[in-house]
């Protein structure tokens, strides 16, 4: 279970976090939606650790723990992006076996015949040797996913995981984030799109305007 | 231009084409890693490093390399640094260089996107292992054009070194035009620099298809 307690983030004079709470529970996905320029996003960074929060708890499991320490290798936090971020200069294997290998520490052996499951699991079994620019948004998605699985994440985000998408591959987005839950994933998704987040959230957090961000 | 004339002086321009060449090779090896250190640098947030280096870009692209060769051979001594000719040599060409690669490297740093290192960040690796892995790799491909244009650059360059009297391959071939009072000599010198070219143009060819992901 992750729990965000108190969460404050300002940029400037701009508060864009006000006492921010959220709990995600275990295998469960929770949804935060809302209008673009809510701070959403921004709550999803500072969950990520690509932002420090102002103030405010991070707990997982009831343990305190510090987003932004890159010095660990447990790794908590799972993200898939808005854009992917992939590494364009990498086959999609070596995307996915970079952290394993380079932070986890495994073997060139171990991580690849992962990563050939992983991508088994996602359907892209016959792509490994191809790069980023030779796949399609969905498959780039996927392939992001399986380099967030990797490191077996305790909690994996998502950042508007259906906007650089055609919108006809929403139904394929729900199944992929509904068949990591069956596996027992627990899973945060940020999304402008309500109507995704009915399909998919077993709990949705309305962020409006800043303030009133509050879970239902 | 009689075969005989030309192969009694091709021996001494190939021995200064040596010297053109170690010159050449030295120099690439300090200032390519000197050039990625400092353009780290200029990226920093740390003001003060950035002010140093910002300093030391500014002196080496403001004035001529000649001028520089002469500072470190002669000027240098007075401080109490003294050089061998060609430690000299290779130790300005170096500083020279390393600036520019710095600049190049510089640009080619900051075209990479920031989600690239925020995608390096959640997957845990460290600063280094994202410069390492992610960054240097990318920047690499960005400005091997850039860099190949400087390495040819460096090729002719070294023929500067004549002012602090070393041997390289023009002044092989000076020497042996106003000896026997022929352009023979320098049109040799043309065509050998030609050549050298050549072969370094195939290779940053070969290496630009070699690291080419598009």
């Amino acid at each position: 279970m992750l729990e965000v307690k108190n969460l404050k983030k300002s940029f400037g004079s701009r508060v864009i976090l006000d006492d921010v709470n959220v709990t995600v529970k275990d295998h469960e996905i929770l949804s935060i939606v809302g209008p673009s320029g809510a701070g959403k996003t921004t709550l999803l960074r500072c969950i990520a650790g690509l932002e420090t929060a102002d103030s405010g708890e991070f707990l997982i499991d009831g343990v305190p723990f510090d987003p932004a320490a890159s010095d660990t290798s447990e790794s908590v936090i799972g993200v898939v992006f808005q854009d992917f971020n992939l590494f364009p200069h990498l086959t999609v294997f070596d995307n996915i076996m970079l952290a394993p290998t380079m932070v986890l520490k495994k073997t060139k052996d171990e991580a690849k015949s992962e990563a050939e499951q992983l991508l088994n699991d996602l359907g892209l079994n016959d792509k490994g040797d191809l790069y980023p620019h030779q796949l399609s948004g969905g498959q780039k998605q996927r392939v992001a996913l399986a380099r967030a699985l990797a490191m077996h994440p305790k909690i994996l985000c998502y950042d508007e995981p259906t906007s650089a998408l055609d919108p006809n591959l929403r139904r394929e987005v729900e199944k992929l984030i509904l068949g990591l839950k069956e596996e027992g994933m627990t899973q945060l998704v940020v999304t402008h799109d309500m109507d995704f987040a009915k399909v998919i959230a077993d709990d949705i957090l309305e962020v409006n305007s800043l303030d009133q961000a509050n879970q239902k | 231009m009689s075969i005989h004339y030309v192969s009694e002086i091709l021996p001494s321009l190939f021995q200064g084409a040596g010297l053109t060449l170690q010159l050449f090779f030295w120099t690439l090896i300090g200032s390519l890693p000197l050039g990625l250190i400092v353009s780290l640098g200029l990226n920093s947030k740390i003001k003060p490093i950035k002010w140093v280096l910002d300093i030391y870009v500014w002196l080496m692209r403001g004035t001529p390399l000649l001028l520089q060769l002469i500072f470190v051979f002669y000027g240098l001594p007075l401080i109490g640094v003294v050089f061998e000719r060609y430690d000299a040599a290779i130790f300005a060409f170096i500083l020279n260089y390393g600036a520019y690669f710095a600049e190049i490297f510089r640009g080619g740093l900051q075209s990479i996107d920031q989600g690239q290192y925020e995608g390096a960040k959640v997957l845990r690796l460290s600063y280094w292992q994202t410069i390492r892995k992610i960054v240097i790799p990318q920047v690499f491909r960005i400005v091997l054009p850039s860099v190949g244009n400087e390495v040819i650059n460096l090729v002719k360059d070294s023929s500067l070194v004549y002012v602090i009297g070393l041997g390289d391959l023009l002044r092989a071939g000076n020497i042996a035009t106003s000896r026997d009072v022929s352009l023979v000599p320098l049109l040799l010198v043309g065509v050998i620099y030609l050549l050298m070219i050549a072969v370094l143009t195939y290779i940053l060819r070969k290496v630009e298809q070699r690291y080419s992901y598009k």
